[in-house]
């Protein structure tokens, strides 16, 4: 049984309901591969993952879904093919475009819990606008260097207003780059937060933000409202 | 007044992780940054005793002031 393993955490009933869900994934690159990986194993039926690049070398030291062959393809290819082989019963739905203020509303809608794995400030206030706006709640995360942060985000909220004072500010990535793991820790994390919103349980971090160092092993959860 | 200011991730470079300052009596955050020397443009989250604060707020004897700056890679 594929899901056998999920229990009894995740029970069948469960199962059957994450297999109604739709999840959209916004990027696809570091933070983005993992929480597909994630979702698509665990049994969330629908995602749909939003990003318009192609891999790099440069994405090489990180991204999972990123290997030697696929250089110069689109990463929403890579993700559907992939998941193809990982989980058939996923519907996964890949929309090669990058979310701009004009498309998001049309892009996002539909879809129970949206994920940011953006790489850029800019486009996380697109994000959670157009996520108020449809009524969607949003799970943030972002990396740089040794260093994560996770908040969720239900509309209304507004957190990312208490999170980035500076919204068009460049974050400490352009000179600390993003290393192997951190990548896979906040997307794990950003995982476990959509599962507890699908199943409707346990506490999120809602109003709040962990932040997460892992040069010193350091784990903060602050109250932000 | 004794204000406790704690330093995250990059902010820390070249300061310390914790430290305590003597300021004059009702100082801003902005005081704090000062002192500090830190580009309040490098502050993307700013707390007050662990809840959201302002630039401009007056600080009161032994406030805890927390300051992260901007993590937006993915």
């Amino acid at each position: 049984m594929r899901y056998d393993r999920n229990r009894t955490t995740i029970s069948e009933e469960d199962n059957n309901l994450l297999a109604q869900k739709h999840v959209c994934i916004v990027g696809s690159g570091g933070l983005g591969g993992y929480v597909l990986e994630m979702l698509a194993r665990i049994g969330v039926g629908h995602i749909t993952v939003i990003d318009g690049d192609v891999f790099d070398d440069s994405n090489l030291n990180r991204q999972l879904l990123s290997d030697e062959t696929v250089l110069g393809r689109k990463k929403v290819d890579v993700a559907i093919e992939r998941h193809a082989k990982v989980n058939s019963l996923v519907e996964v739905k890949g929309i090669e475009k990058f979310l701009t203020k004009e498309n998001a509303t049309e892009l996002l809608a539909g879809h129970d819990v949206v994920i940011d794995a953006l790489d850029n400030i800019d486009t996380r206030f697109v994000l959670q606008e157009s996520a108020e706006e449809l009524g969607i709640p949003m799970v943030h995360g972002a990396i740089a260097g040794w260093y994560g942060q996770v908040a969720t985000i239900m509309p209304g909220d507004r957190t990312l207003d208490m999170i980035y004072r500076h919204k068009e500010e460049k974050g400490a990535e352009t000179k600390l780059g993003n290393l192997s793991f951190p990548p896979a820790t906040v997307a794990s994390l950003e995982v476990a937060e959509t599962i507890k919103l699908l199943l409707d349980r346990g506490d999120l971090l809602r109003h709040q933000i962990l932040f997460i160092d892992l040069l010193n092993q350091d784990y903060h959860r602050f109250e932000l409202s | 007044m004794d204000i406790k200011v704690r330093l995250f991730a990059t902010l820390r470079e070249g300061r310390s992780k914790e430290l305590m300052l003597q300021l004059e009596e009702t100082p801003s955050v902005e005081k704090v940054l000062t002192e500090l020397e830190i580009d309040e443009r490098d502050v993307a989250i700013l707390l007050i005793n662990g809840r959201d604060g302002a630039i401009d707020q007056i600080l009161t004897e032994g406030d805890v002031v927390s300051l992260f700056p901007p993590v937006g890679g993915g």
